[in-house]
């Protein structure tokens, strides 16, 4: 029994390799690239990513077995969100070393200018050439640069001027806003009263939700929730919402100072290659 | 006290969750948009083939057999009404598949045949096509797969309690997956595998 329970987990463990968590426009698994040649690729993805909005990261891992590139790729991408939402403008060049195999997947919105024939053509008149010789910083360098130049050419809505990353979306926010109307909406009701309580605690979340979010509607919308939940939340329930926080905790920044991706999304769009 | 607060979160649990309406609403409308897409790559796999066979035609004159076959099984599947509706009927689905299989297959011959023309191989023209196919072969994998999960999802909430109950009032009926050996062998991409992995 024990040895089944084992083999099945030797065999989940098997069946698939894990995606890497995003950390910075170039993942390298594999050590092949130096650091500052890391730096060199993420400064000129950072820099086309301010410019054009697009999001372009590169991975590095040793082999995508047992699945194909295309396959692991897809997951990978699935769970990176490369590109902005809607936009879906995120492209992704992904190196398995020792497969000797690569792909360029590319996200909806890029499909048009950055097609199949167009990624096949970087992949192996570009890349894998140079991948033969070992060069392997020569390789993914001239190939991002492609890859640039190509979407360089395609209309896309301009960046917003604010750092992508910065988390300033309300999916990001809402988890915060909500446990802050819980807490600070108890406290007040219990000091203040129901309804001085509630209007103090909304005006609160209205501007804090103002400040995250800087939609004028949200955060009217927030503040009126935040107001009708502490004007109607029963005094029994209280008990309830103290349990909360805890298990939040953290809420859903992200540090400034990573990559993360935008929420676009994938249909399997590209082209793949070996060397 | 605490069995108060017992069915208070009971009752708020029924509320929030309800009787499945509207999930099923939405599940059934996510498995037609995962089916759309589904259809959406097979046409585009479809339109290539015209341009695919002129150009290796141009290389491969001889070759008639694997041009008739490619050209039958591509009018075999546009004789197919593609509808979103073909979900519901489980006996047209299987047809509509045993067509996209034919086509997949010829379609792989037609690959093969074209490896033993070193000039049709180094052909920018045809480069790009057979880039587009291995493209969209992967864009039918992936749209496949998605369907598969979006059918998973709608059929346990068909079958399981108490949605269950609301889908057999609004007839909401558990919708056909694609089988198995089906998926073995059209998932794969028509392609020479990647040296030798036995597993």
């Amino acid at each position: 029994m024990i040895r089944l329970v084992a083999w099945f987990f030797a065999a989940a463990a098997w069946a698939q390799q894990s995606v890497p968590p995003l950390t910075a426009q170039v993942v390298d698994q594999t050590g092949t690239l130096t650091t500052e040649q890391k730096a060199a690729l993420e400064r000129k993805l950072r820099e086309f990513e301010l410019r054009k909005g697009a999001q372009i990261a590169v991975l590095m891992v040793p082999s995508t077995a047992p699945e194909p590139i295309e396959q692991y790729s897809l997951r990978v991408v699935e769970q990176w969100k490369l590109g902005r939402k809607k936009v879906d403008d995120g492209a992704l060049l992904i190196v398995a070393k020792n497969d000797r195999a690569l792909r360029i997947e590319v996200g909806y919105g890029l499909e048009g200018a950055l097609n199949d024939a167009t990624a096949k053509r970087i992949v192996s008149d570009i890349i894998a050439p140079r991948f033969r010789d070992g060069d392997f910083f020569g390789g993914v360098s001239a190939g991002v640069d492609a890859m640039m130049g190509v979407i360089e050419g395609e209309p896309l809505p301009a960046p917003k001027k604010a750092a992508p990353s910065e988390g300033g979306n309300v999916g990001q926010a809402l988890p915060v806003l909500l446990i802050l109307a819980l807490v600070a909406g108890g406290l007040l009701r219990a000091t203040l009263g129901r309804f001085l309580g509630g209007a103090v605690t909304g005006g609160m979340v209205g501007a804090l939700a103002w400040l995250l979010v800087g939609t004028l509607a949200v955060a009217l919308f927030a503040g009126v929730i935040a107001f009708l939940f502490t004007l109607l939340g029963g005094g029994r329930g209280y008990g309830y919402y103290g349990g909360f926080p805890g298990g939040f905790g953290g809420g859903g920044f992200s540090s400034s100072g990573g990559f993360s991706g935008g929420g676009g999304s994938f249909g399997g769009g590209g082209a793949s290659g070996r060397w | 006290m605490r069995g108060f607060g017992m069915a208070v979160a009971a009752l708020c649990t029924l509320l929030l969750s309800g009787c499945g309406y509207n999930q099923l609403q939405s599940r059934d409308e996510q498995v037609k948009a995962a089916w759309s897409e589904v259809l959406n790559q097979y046409q585009r796999r479809a339109d290539l083939v015209p341009n695919l066979v002129n150009t290796v035609k141009g290389f491969a004159q001889q070759e008639k057999d694997v041009f008739t076959q490619v050209t039958a099984a591509r009018s075999r599947v546009g004789s197919i009404q593609a509808t979103p509706e073909l979900v519901d009927n489980p006996e047209a689905f299987a047809r509509f598949q045993a067509a996209q299989r034919e086509l997949g297959g010829a379609l792989s011959r037609l690959l093969a045949v074209a490896e033993s023309y070193p000039q049709l191989k180094s052909d920018a023209n045809f480069r790009d096509l057979q880039a587009q196919l291995e493209g969209t072969e992967n864009r039918i994998a992936v749209a496949r797969n998605r369907y598969i999960r979006a059918v998973q999802e709608y059929n346990v909430t068909v079958r399981s309690f108490p949605s269950n109950l609301t889908a057999m009032v609004f007839g909401f009926k558990p919708k056909p997956n694609f089988t198995v050996e089906n998926e073995q062998e059209i998932a794969k991409p028509p392609r020479v595998d990647f040296g030798a992995k036995g597993k």
